[in-house]
């Protein structure tokens, strides 16, 4: 019967994004369009144009501005939303850490685009994992829906007294922001029951005036920073209890920090980032039906990062492989450093291999997916791969 | 008018005496500010008509009325001689400070 009652609508991620935000009624919009991302801010200023959302969209000429501007509007009270891709994303990067540290816990939607040079607008991960170290909680999502709902917990979860840190939620350009999708549109209703005003500890009035993002000499600002990482670690208890919440009242359950998919009796594990855990799901299967025991590791928040879940697993399993979007040059993928200083903590002796590619929008297919599940089951035993390896490489190399 | 009243400042002792990020009630988070002056304010009381342009126009909110007297506080005054330009009296004179 609840089937009946759903509201689903054929829309891209984008689009689904722009719902999101609506739904979670912002006093402010301040945006500049990037490709994979305008969908959302054009779909975001119709909507305030035609009545259906009550917010304030501000035109801006950059997205060093366009954060600037949600800054000045959330550090007295207002919720905001801000939106961008790749190069604006880094050309926001000064402002990020002023967010940050300001504990302005404003929203953005990032559209994963590769940075330049070579140009490129499509997709991989390179332009938010740049920035992990900006003092933002980044969650990435694997579909369309879990885009949508994401937007309405990203506010629940920033805006929490414990939390006050602002938030990034990814999506992959084109594979997500450009895919059009069966998308619930929740209730208004329940939105407003789940999302509570958000509540400042910096209101700007006359009776209780105050300072406002002042310097800090070197006696207290080690201290503001040891503030501003435990409320990173506090947001873990906070995601969870949030994601509950939404689960109950929503019906979907995206399982918090990140996602286990059959690691319980694995061998091989796959580490994944936002839309390839799709693919990877099929492939999983199919090997699977086969009578491999292969698994997912689908991760949700980059930060705070998910150590606990990770040291957990890697005394379940035999090999980890992690696939990144990404490249720290002359070093590795920085999920995988991420993944692999979890894995060093719990003293875990597993193989593990990280695998590069899906850079500026290529696609990564089914069987290069089976291939790394067939890596990983060889590596446990042998190992005589190299653990940093480019997959999906056109040409011959000189290694 | 009256000269603001300097709060005591305790260091923080615990983490959570801190705020939650650089934002914290207003007030003087400096005892003196005032070090780079090379000229300073001098009311002559007999010509001020109390009209009080020079407090309107003080960027640093330094002057103040002591026994209904206007005067500046010296601890914040940057001497940038605004109050002396727009008296209209001519009651303000910008004296060299003595090093």
């Amino acid at each position: 019967m609840e089937n009946l009652k759903t509201n689903k609508i054929f829309i891209s991620g984008d689009e689904a994004v722009a719902h999101g935000v609506r739904l979670s009624r912002p006093h402010v919009i301040a945006a500049y369009p990037i490709t994979p991302q305008t969908i959302t801010v054009e779909r975001l200023s119709e909507m305030v144009e035609n009545g259906e959302l009550d917010s304030d969209y501000m035109h801006v000429e950059s997205e060093h501005s366009a954060l600037s501007a949600a800054m000045g509007a959330s550090s007295v009270g207002a919720r905001t939303f801000t939106a961008t891709s790749s190069q604006g994303l880094l050309y926001m990067v000064e402002a990020m850490h002023y967010a940050s540290g300001g504990r302005y816990p404003i929203v953005m939607m990032n559209a994963n685009r590769s940075v330049a040079l070579p140009w490129s607008i499509y997709g991989d991960q390179r332009d938010s994992l740049s920035q992990l170290d900006s003092g933002w909680i980044q969650v990435y999502v694997e579909d369309a829906q879990e885009a949508l709902d994401m937007m309405i917990q990203a506010y629940k979860i920033a805006e929490h007294a414990k939390v006050l840190t602002p938030m990034m939620v990814n999506l992959d350009g084109f594979i997500l922001t450009h895919t059009y999708e069966m998308v619930e549109i929740p209730d208004q209703a329940m939105v407003d029951k789940f999302l509570p005003v958000f509540e400042t500890p910096n209101k700007m009035c006359f009776e209780n005036p105050k300072n406002m993002a002042f310097s800090s000499q070197p006696d207290d600002n080690t201290e503001f920073k040891y503030q501003q990482n435990q409320a990173m670690f506090d947001a873990i208890e906070v995601i969870e209890q949030t994601e509950k919440e939404f689960g109950e009242l929503f019906g979907r359950n995206y399982q918090s920090m990140v996602e286990e998919i059959n690691c319980d009796d694995a061998d091989a594990v796959l580490v994944t980032l936002g839309s390839i855990t799709g693919t990877v799901r099929v492939v999983m299967e199919q090997l699977r039906a086969r009578g491999l025991k292969v698994g997912i590791l689908k991760i949700r928040y980059m930060r705070p990062f998910p150590e606990k879940e990770i040291m957990a697993l890697s005394h379940k399993i035999k090999a980890i492989g992690v696939i990144d979007k990404d490249i720290s040059f002359g070093y590795e993928g920085t999920i995988f450093t991420n993944v692999n200083s979890a894995l060093a903590k719990s003293n875990a002796s597993i193989f593990k291999k990280n695998f590069i590619g899906g850079l500026g929008g290529r696609d990564i297919t089914k069987a290069e997916i089976e291939k790394m599940y067939h890596d990983l089951l060889a590596g446990i035993t042998s190992n005589n791969q190299k653990t940093v390896e480019f997959f999906n490489l056109k040409v011959e190399t000189n290694d | 008018m009256e000269r603001p009243v300097k709060k005591d400042f305790k260091r923080p002792t615990h983490i959570n005496d801190y705020p939650v990020g650089p934002q914290y009630e207003a007030g003087h988070l400096a005892e003196t500010n005032a070090s780079w002056r090379s000229v300073r304010p001098v009311v002559d009381n007999d010509k001020c008509i109390n009209c009080l342009i020079c407090y309107m126009v003080c960027p640093d909110g330094t002057i103040m009325k002591t026994d209904g007297k206007i005067s500046v506080d010296y601890d914040y005054c940057k001497g940038c001689g605004v109050c002396a330009h727009e008296c209209p009296k001519d009651a303000i004179a910008m004296v060299k400070e003595e090093l």
